[in-house]
């Protein structure tokens, strides 16, 4: 069964489980991804790049207008064009705008994130568009009619059968288990998609503000040709992916690459810094770069700016063993995994939309441990819960149990009479069925579908200290 | 986290026994007291404690979880300033982080520096039990006799948020228990706290792995430093009819226990429950919810 992203949380969950292929794909791709990662880091100084890391991009929140102002002279200087959005709606129009003022029929994508984010694909069929996704993973995935289930692999959900299940409907392809047979395929039907395309839309990995460049880094070269081949080049980014300084890009392009595949280096790190000069042999006629605000800076306002440190490396989703058993489609939007338990809510038009990811984790904090730039994702999600709960936004039978539970827990008296009670019901329930509790009523029930509880002790802790405070010894019968 | 150094060990600790073992798992504070003791330690227990709190604070209650801080300022906070006792010791990570890091949170963050401060001061002196043995007790040999091969899984907050990892095995490897590493120790169980409830289907999955984690090493226990992970693990384990169990670390280590108890006690030579037949262990060290007297 596949995990439908438009059904409530719940029933992706539970598609999700359900299907014990989608979790064997999963824990096998995020292990080996893990593993890649744990192996780079420890060939290099890996601590003090996460530090330097994590000043860099504190910094750069720091003096974000300032450095975004930089980048857009250094742009313009370059010439090129920057266009400032407030939210996916504006970014879509003013791309819809261009489109149209060039004449636009074809277009090919590369580093799609933050267009999937504001659904731009979408938009752009709708008026006539054609979008024709060019990184591999988002190209099966478009095929498929899916939505990304990984940040930097969103495929990962499928292995090869599947793919080639894909194939086969979309492109008549014969059924192959060879993965150079697909690629040899894909790499056939959208090199003759670069050449028709008019305009090439790219996210980005991250912006130089000193320079004005633009910086993608990939391992298929497709990226470089959405940003070489057509007349119009438009790179669309979230305000975050800035960096002052070239050196501040290339410590970030090392973790980044070490942290999402394990690498040292990809195959291609694409710089754009403007359109083709005249003495250039290629390159777009026009560029523009969009900066996307779409709900940033009210994290930053916020208090979350923090999680505005990602740099869309996929570390915490390939060590977070919620993601491997529920998969990225189950957190319903384009961000999955931690980090997308985080900024789901925060990018939704009201946090209460997407209550259900800030408590989709057990807080292990697997996920801060692996992240390049220490982010505090358990932190963030716990700060999540509690904005949920200052808004009114959880079940009011939940905040008075909550409430009860603080009163008793706060006398001592109160809390010795009520585990007395609960003792006593447990232990005889336990009595009749064998030991253990394997029923308990609404909400616990949850608990007791699969896994039995204990009855409570016949005399609790406190009590036999205090025996053994009177006859000087443990209570044998206890 | 700032812990402090002890010059010279201490005399006298309180326990901090937490609500779970206190109400369910009695057997773990004993074994816990046990393993004090023996270390020549006078433990301590103040009668007011109930609950760190945490269920309200991962939930999002902050108002409750700050009450509940009051509640363990009060309890404990006299205890240590008045110097009746030099630490405080828990027998769970998760319950000591709750007290150690998110007290003097909830309270910083409603303005009250100065019970932020105490509870920075208490924070200080608090230690889950086995970090408590190793790194200020210089871990002693414990000599257990618990029975068959015990493997150990590593909660989240001892872990990650306390950084006490090494600790708990190095005890293990002291005590003469048949101790193996199984792979993927360090993955969580999917406990989690009501997320075992909120998301149970996520919750049953994540636990099921770890229960193919303790089959894979063949060890009969998987033991650990909280009586939550083990709740839930147990309980999967009665459900699907496993062979092996889950248990508290101290209940493993004070399995006839090492060094002689400091108070006199007048059982004679405790036996750990056999792996075959639990129900019939000498009842001192018998989990009260499967013996069916009690």
């Amino acid at each position: 069964m596949t995990v439908d992203v438009n059904a409530p949380f719940s029933t992706r969950v539970q598609q999700a489980v359900s299907n014990p292929v989608l979790a064997d794909n999963l824990t096998r791709a995020t292990i080996n991804l893990q593993l890649k990662r744990e192996q780079s880091y420890s060939e290099s100084h890996g601590q003090r790049l996460r530090d330097q890391m994590r000043r860099m991009k504190a910094h750069t929140l720091r003096h974000l207008p300032e450095l975004l102002e930089q980048f857009e002279h250094n742009v313009q200087m370059n010439g090129g064009n920057v266009h400032w959005a407030e939210d996916g709606e504006e970014a879509n129009r003013i791309i819809m705008a261009l489109a149209q003022r060039h004449d636009v029929r074809t277009v090919v994508k590369s580093k799609s994130m933050a267009t999937e984010e504001i659904h731009l694909n979408h938009h752009l069929e709708a008026g006539g568009i054609r979008c024709i996704e060019t990184d591999l993973g988002e190209y099966i995935i478009q095929l498929a009619e899916q939505i990304p289930s990984h940040i930097v692999a969103p495929v990962i959900h499928m292995n090869v059968d599947e793919i080639s299940s894909i194939f086969e409907q979309a492109l008549d392809m014969p059924k192959t288990l060879d993965p150079q047979a697909l690629c040899a395929k894909a790499r056939g039907v959208l090199r003759q998609e670069f050449l028709k395309a008019d305009m090439g839309i790219s996210g980005c990995n991250f912006a130089i503000a000193e320079t004005g460049t633009v910086c993608i880094v990939t391992n298929e070269g497709n990226g470089r040709m959405v940003s070489t081949l057509p007349r119009v080049h438009v790179v669309v980014m979230g305000i975050e992916k800035l960096v002052p300084t070239p050196q501040d890009a290339f410590l970030q392009y090392q973790t980044l690459t070490r942290s999402a595949t394990g690498q040292k280096t990809t195959v291609y790190l694409s710089m754009t810094s403007g359109p083709r000069r005249r003495e250039d042999q290629d390159g777009p006629e026009e560029f523009h770069v969009i900066l996307m605000d779409n709900g940033r800076s009210q994290m930053l306002d916020e208090g979350y700016g923090e999680s505005l440190m990602c740099i869309r490396c996929g570390a915490c989703l390939n060590v977070c063993p919620v993601y491997r058993q529920i998969s990225g489609h189950a957190y319903g939007s384009t961000y999955s995994g931690p980090i997308g338990a985080v900024i789901t809510p925060l990018l939704s038009e009201k946090m209460a939309m997407a209550k259900e990811l800030p408590y989709a984790s057990t807080l292990c904090g697997s996920c801060r441990d692996a992240c390049p730039v220490q982010i505090d994702l358990p932190g963030l999600l716990l700060k999540l819960r509690q904005d949920l709960v200052e808004d009114g936004a959880m079940p009011g039978l939940e905040r008075r149990a909550l409430r009860r539970y603080a009163k008793v827990m706060q006398n001592p008296d109160a809390y010795q009479r009520l585990g007395g009670l609960v003792g006593m019901g447990s232990r005889a329930y336990a009595r009749m069925s064998g030991g253990t509790i394997s029923r308990m009523p609404p909400p616990l029930h949850h608990w007791t579908r699969t896994r039995d509880f204990p009855p409570f002790a016949k005399r609790s802790f406190r009590q036999q200290w205090a025996d053994r405070q009177r006859t000087g010894q443990w209570d044998a019968s206890a | 986290m700032k812990r402090k150094n002890f010059p010279t060990p201490p005399q006298r600790v309180a326990l901090f026994v937490t609500c779970m073992v206190d109400m369910i798992y009695p057997r773990v504070g004993r074994a816990t007291v046990e393993l004090l003791e023996a270390c020549g330690l006078e433990v301590v227990f103040p009668e007011a404690q109930t609950c760190c709190g945490q269920p309200a604070f991962n939930a999002g209650y902050h108002d409750e979880a700050r009450a509940m801080a009051h509640h363990f300022l009060d309890t404990f906070h006299p205890l240590v300033r008045d110097g009746q006792v030099e630490a405080i010791v828990a027998p769970s990570g998760s319950c000591v982080t709750m007290t150690s890091h998110f007290h003097a949170q909830v309270l910083a963050e409603a303005g009250e520096p100065a019970a932020a401060r105490q509870a920075a001061e208490l924070s200080a002196v608090t230690f889950e039990l086995t970090e408590f043995l190793v790194d200020v007790m210089g871990a002693p040999r414990l000599e257990s006799t618990y029975p068959g091969r015990v493997t150990y899984h590593d909660c989240c907050h001892l872990l990650r948020e306390l950084g006490v990892s090494q600790q708990p095995r190095q005890l293990l490897a002291n005590s003469g228990v048949d101790w193996v590493e199984m792979e993927g120790s360090e993955e969580c169980c999917g406990f989690g706290g009501l997320f075992a409830v909120k998301n149970e289907p996520i919750s049953t999955a994540m636990g099921t792995v770890k229960l193919r984690q303790v089959e894979a090493c063949g060890a009969g226990t998987v033991s650990m430093c909280d009586v939550s992970c083990m709740t839930h693990l147990q309980g999967l384990m009665d459900r699907q009819g496993r062979e092996f169990r889950a248990r508290h670390i101290a209940e493993v280590l004070a399995a006839r226990a090492g060094a002689r108890p400091a108070t006199p006690t007048a059982d004679a030579s405790p036996q750990p429950p056999s792996d075959a037949e639990e129900t019939e262990a000498p009842r001192r060290w018998q989990d009260i919810h499967t013996d069916g007297t009690s």
